[in-house]
């Protein structure tokens, strides 16, 4: 055990399970770097943001691949090899490039299961950052995680501290089916304890970070620890909260979200994905079929609105949910009187 | 090609304020007041401005992540790019797209691009429009060694011959995509896919103003004509980092100096001009010193320009919703 | 601390609580209370619990307001004599609050000294907890199956007055590397003399709980000279019996649902299983080799459902002090193993408690404890 960052944690998973199976390999555009280059290093880059480092040095150019700038061919390759054998994990940088691949994710990935009966396996990992509060404006800060969630057949990861990417990586890679694996981009200097061995979280059941009796909140990657300080901020005034993160969107741990509203009566979602049908609305949906009869009011969700991600800071942070934001819609629904209908 | 006198002084003052402009924001970037992060042109300046001086406002060009060269060169204003850089109300894209997103589509300018490969696709549309409306315009798409293997890059080329479409695809190869050579990242070349495409390829130095100007004349001249699509190779040198911050390990240490050293293309058009009696050195300096000036000023009135406004945020998400 | 007038704290229930509410006072200032009389009802995340006086006395204040929301340990009310003036009241209260600020923020640097740290013992790698110093014999805590030092939390810090108290994670467990060899009990005394002997201990009291009480036996056999005292927490090897259902779930439980229902035979009062514990579980269980490890514990120590290792003669010849704790409502080794032993051995038998008296009944079995190796010290 020892204290590791977000992206400390994931190289480690990476790492460790790369010397389990010889058959878990890497992709991805400079996840390498430097391949070509004058200065002949082979490994200058070890991903954009240093996520992969240190990896081709250990593995070499048979496990570590530098792609050209070409996702729907990689991605696509990667969607090959895990159904025939292998268990590639592919690096899609920003997640905003989905755009450019998405076919080999939705229609072939996704679907080679169910289609072909049953038959076959796609131990497929997918990584890629997510997130504003970079500045790094409209093509580069979406959180796109319901756009993967609407899409039966895959899996969908969004761990919310070192110890939960490590976890939870550990697990996607010796997931059999395809894994979406988002990594929030400001989180990766967080810090925290970290076991050195390997470990596995298992996906489909929520952690709560927080117990407390008033109000339920559900928050996703980053807003965890957002959550987290409201929920903090809110027992000094005598408010308490229970905080989920589900840690995975599909498969989606319902049955904690609603043994959590049932004790609560209270709900609020905090969602840094556009506001239309994304994971806040998905799960009022749940909440409002199968546990409406323990609200004691209406569920609040602290979502962006619906417009790209803007890049001045004062409109990003606009944009952005926040901790006081969170409070506000906690203490919003405290105050909420149900008026009796006549 | 004989170039009239003013063209060749505006460009050169184009050339020189996109060096003055980067090289501003390379020192203002370190200082931490930059939100985000900027793709420096400098050392490619010659491209952009080789390529455009042989367009008006009423062509279109696509551009890159490292796109403030192509706009400065198509003309957008310097003051409004730099109060977009700074998330200023008063820039181009009133703060909400910044360096990655400056577009100015009164000059024809379709933006810069934060996909790579995003542009090739859009220019066989705005070549379509100018075809279909006969405005004789003609479309170009500037993107990197990197962006000419995506799929939307090769489709575009595919089918700009398919509907012969007034568009020139002009390959900028400074030899990286990000941390990747070119030599490593690109398989044949890029002569050999003009012609599997079936479209006319033309090379040339891109420190030497000269040789694109007349090469991009000669693709954009066959391009407006009606004679369907040209690919223009221009090979370069980047000057930084990929982005601010990267430290280019993976580059022979002297590979940029030599590149300052024998490839500036500021430093070769005036020996030309001047030698050839076209200019003398103190009007060239005069460029030198206005551009000093307005990007002092661009750079102080960026700085004081107002925030953008809450209601802001929401605004500009449809036309009318 | 002024012998007139008596703090009342925020109390600690359950196992993980570390804040808690002031739901509601049932006593108001100027009221005379006994000992043991509902004072405050107090609301944790799950439960509300109403706290009783540690005291008889006079009421005098009531610190913390209603709602207020308060870590353990800090101050909710006074008790004091009608004579103590107020003034001496605020005092009190000033000095206790300065004093309770200053605790709780320290600095990270001084905690880190009272930290479990790793040590390569042999062939493992071993999370050691040592604590406390002073002339007394050490003492050394051997936590059960599927446990870890955790396990002494509410008994680790009171022991280690005047001498060092050293848990460990055994092999396979807490943060312990994983190879646990054949997994026998043999196995696990070896370690222990070793970890010893890398401690530099040639002599320490031992306390053992469930299969750590049943290690501690197989040291006290194997290496006698080593044990000077045996205090035993409803140990194994004293009867075939154990509950598979309680091993099997907890070798298999990989989710916070399946784990708190099985943690639950562990406890007499099942509200103290909280969802934070089968949390705390779960992050060493869910580490890789870990299910392996226990599976192999298991097979070794329970073939056939059964105890493999009857340690009772162990007993019958040991020359040192041995006490023996067990808690009535056990529901993993029933009490009735703790019958039949020589006269020698003194035992607790806890009413209305389950197999893990250290947490369940810490105050008591502390106590006993403390009394029973204390004793020990002085006539040795
Ligand atoms: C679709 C997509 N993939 C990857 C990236 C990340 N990226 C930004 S610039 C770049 C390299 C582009 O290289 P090149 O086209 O040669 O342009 P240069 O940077 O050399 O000007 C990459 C991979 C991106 N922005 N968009
Ligand atoms: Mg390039």
């Amino acid at each position: 055990m020892s204290k590791k960052s977000f992206r400390q944690a994931i190289n480690e998973a990476l790492r460790q399970e790369m010397r389990r199976d010889p058959t878990v390999i890497l992709m991805g555009e400079d996840v390498a770097g430097g391949r070509g280059g004058s200065a002949g290093t082979q490994d200058a880059w070890g991903g954009v943001l240093g996520v992969t480092k240190g990896l081709y040095e250990e593995f070499g150019e048979t496990r570590v691949l530098d792609t050209p700038i070409t996702e729907a061919s990689y991605i696509g390759a990667a969607a090959g090899a895990a159904v025939t054998g292998l268990r590639p994990v592919a690096e899609l940088m920003f997640v905003d490039f989905v755009g450019c691949c998405l076919d080999q994710i939705m229609n072939q990935a996704a679907k080679f299961r169910y289609m072909f009966g049953g038959k076959a396996r796609t131990p497929l990992v997918i990584r890629a950052m997510y997130g504003a509060g970079f500045n790094a404006a409209a093509q580069h800060s979406q959180a796109l995680y319901p756009l993967f969630t609407h899409i039966p057949g895959l899996k969908v990861v969004i761990p919310s501290s070192p110890y939960e990417a490590k976890g939870l990586l550990i697990s996607a890679i010796r997931d059999d089916d395809p894994v979406i694996f988002l990594e929030n981009k400001v989180m990766y200097d967080v810090e925290e304890d970290v076991p050195d061995e390997p470990y596995a979280i298992p996906f489909g059941e929520a952690n709560l970070t927080r117990e407390g009796d008033d109000v339920t909140i559900v928050a996703f990657g980053r807003m965890v620890g957002m959550a987290n300080e409201a929920a903090d901020r809110l027992a000094k005034k005598g408010i308490g909260c229970t905080v989920i993160d589900p840690r995975t969107t599909s498969p989606l741990d319902s049955e904690t979200i609603l043994d959590c509203v049932a004790d609560t009566g209270r709900l609020v979602i905090v969602d840094e994905s556009s506001p239309r049908c994304n994971m806040a609305t998905d799960i009022a949906a749940l909440v409002a079929e199968e546990a409406f009869d323990s609200l004691r009011a209406p569920i609040r969700r602290v979502v962006p609105p619906h417009t790209p991600v803007p890049f001045a800071t004062v409109l990003e942070t606009l944009y952005m949910p926040s901790v006081e934001k969170i409070e506000a819609a906690v203490t919003a629904t405290m105050n909420h009187r149900v008026t009796e209908k006549v | 090609m004989q170039i009239a006198r003013e063209t060749l002084l505006r460009s050169y003052r184009a050339m020189r304020t996109i060096r003055m402009f980067e090289e501003r924001l390379h020192v203002e970037f370190a200082t931490g007041e930059i939100p985000g992060f900027v793709h420096l042109y400098c050392g490619e300046e010659a491209s952009a401005v080789g390529v455009c001086a042989n367009l008006t406002d009423n062509d279109t060009i696509a551009s890159t992540h490292r796109g403030h060269g192509h706009c400065i060169a198509k003309g957008v204003e310097v003051a409004g790019m730099m109060a977009e850089i700074y998330g200023r109300s008063t820039g181009v894209c009133r703060g909400k797209g910044g360096s990655m997103h400056i577009a100015d589509l009164a000059c024809g300018m379709l933006g810069a691009n934060g996909i790579v490969g995003g542009g090739p696709p859009l220019i066989c549309g705005a070549a379509l429009s100018h075809k279909t409306l006969r405005d004789g315009g003609v479309a170009v798409a500037f993107y990197g060694d990197g962006a000419s293997n995506e799929g939307t890059t090769l489709e575009s080329l595919n089918l700009a011959s398919v509907w012969q479409l007034p568009a020139v695809f002009v390959v900028e190869d400074n030899g990286y995509g990000e941390a990747t050579a070119a030599s490593f990242a690109c398989a044949g070349t890029q002569k050999a896919r003009a012609a599997g495409f079936g479209m006319p390829y033309i090379e040339c130095d891109g420190s030497d103003y000269f040789a694109v100007h007349e090469a991009a004349g000669e693709a954009i001249a066959h391009a407006r004509a009606g004679k369907g699509p040209v690919m223009l190779h221009v090979h370069l040198q980047r000057w930084y980092g990929h982005f601010e911050g990267d430290a280019m390990t993976y580059r022979a240490p002297n590979e940029v100096a030599e590149a300052r050293r024998d490839h500036d293309c500021l430093k070769l058009f005036r020996e030309r001009v001047t030698q050839a009696g076209l200019f003398e050195d103190s009007v060239l300096d005069e460029v030198d010193a206005a551009v000093t000036d307005e990007i002092e000023a661009a750079v102080m009135q960026a700085k004081d320009d107002p925030l953008p406004q809450s209601a802001d945020l929401l605004a500009d998400v449809y036309v009318r919703y | 601390m002024t012998p007139d007038i008596t703090p009342i704290t925020m109390p600690k229930f359950g196992l993980a609580m570390t804040e808690g509410k002031i739901a509601g006072w049932l006593v108001e200032p100027g009221t005379q209370v006994t000992a043991g009389e509902e004072l405050v009802d107090i609301e944790t995340s799950k439960i509300t619990n109403t706290f009783e006086s540690p005291v008889a006395g006079l009421l005098r204040r009531h610190v913390a307001a209603n709602g207020e929301m308060l870590p353990v340990g800090a101050l909710i009310g006074i008790v004091a004599d009608a004579a103590v003036a107020d003034t001496d009241i605020d005092a009190f209260i000033t000095r206790f609050q300065a004093d309770f600020a200053a605790a709780s923020d320290q600095p990270d640097g001084a905690e880190a000294a009272d930290e479990p740290v790793m040590m390569q013992v042999g062939a493992h790698s071993l999370r050691v907890h040592d604590r406390g110093a002073g002339d007394g014999t050490p003492l050394v805590l051997i936590h059960g199956f599927g446990g870890d030092l955790k396990n002494w939390m509410l008994n680790h810090a009171a022991l280690a007055h005047g001498r060092r108290v050293i848990a460990f994670d055994l092999p396979g467990h807490g943060g312990s590397s994983k190879d646990v060899g054949p997994g026998t009990l043999a196995f696990f005394a070896d370690v222990t003399a070793q970890l010893l002997a890398h401690l530099d201990l040639s002599r320490v009291h031992v306390m053992g709980h469930s299969l750590g009480g049943g290690i501690a036996l197989t040291l006290a056999r194997t290496r006698p000279a080593l044990v000077a005292s045996l205090t035993l927490i409803a140990p194994a090897g004293l009867g075939p019996q154990i509950n598979m259902d309680f091993i099997n779930g907890f070798i298999e439980a990989d989710r916070v649902r399946g784990l708190q229902d099985v943690l639950k035979y562990l406890v007499h009062d099942k509200s103290l299983i909280g969802r934070r514990m089968a949390d705390d579980v779960l992050r060493y269980k869910r580490l890789d080799g870990a299910e392996a490890a226990l599976r192999q514990v298991a097979e070794a120590c329970f073939p056939g459902g059964k105890q493999g290792d009857d340690l009772r003669p162990v007993l019958a010849g040991a020359d040192v002090p041995v006490t023996l704790i067990w808690g009535q409502a056990d529901e993993i080794l029933p009490v009735v193993q703790a019958d039949g032993l020589p006269g020698s051995v003194t035992r607790h038998l806890l009413p209305a408690i389950g197999h893990m008296p250290q947490l369940e009944s810490a105050t008591a079995v502390n106590e006993v404890v403390g009394a029973f190796i204390g004793h020990e010290v002085a006539t040795a």
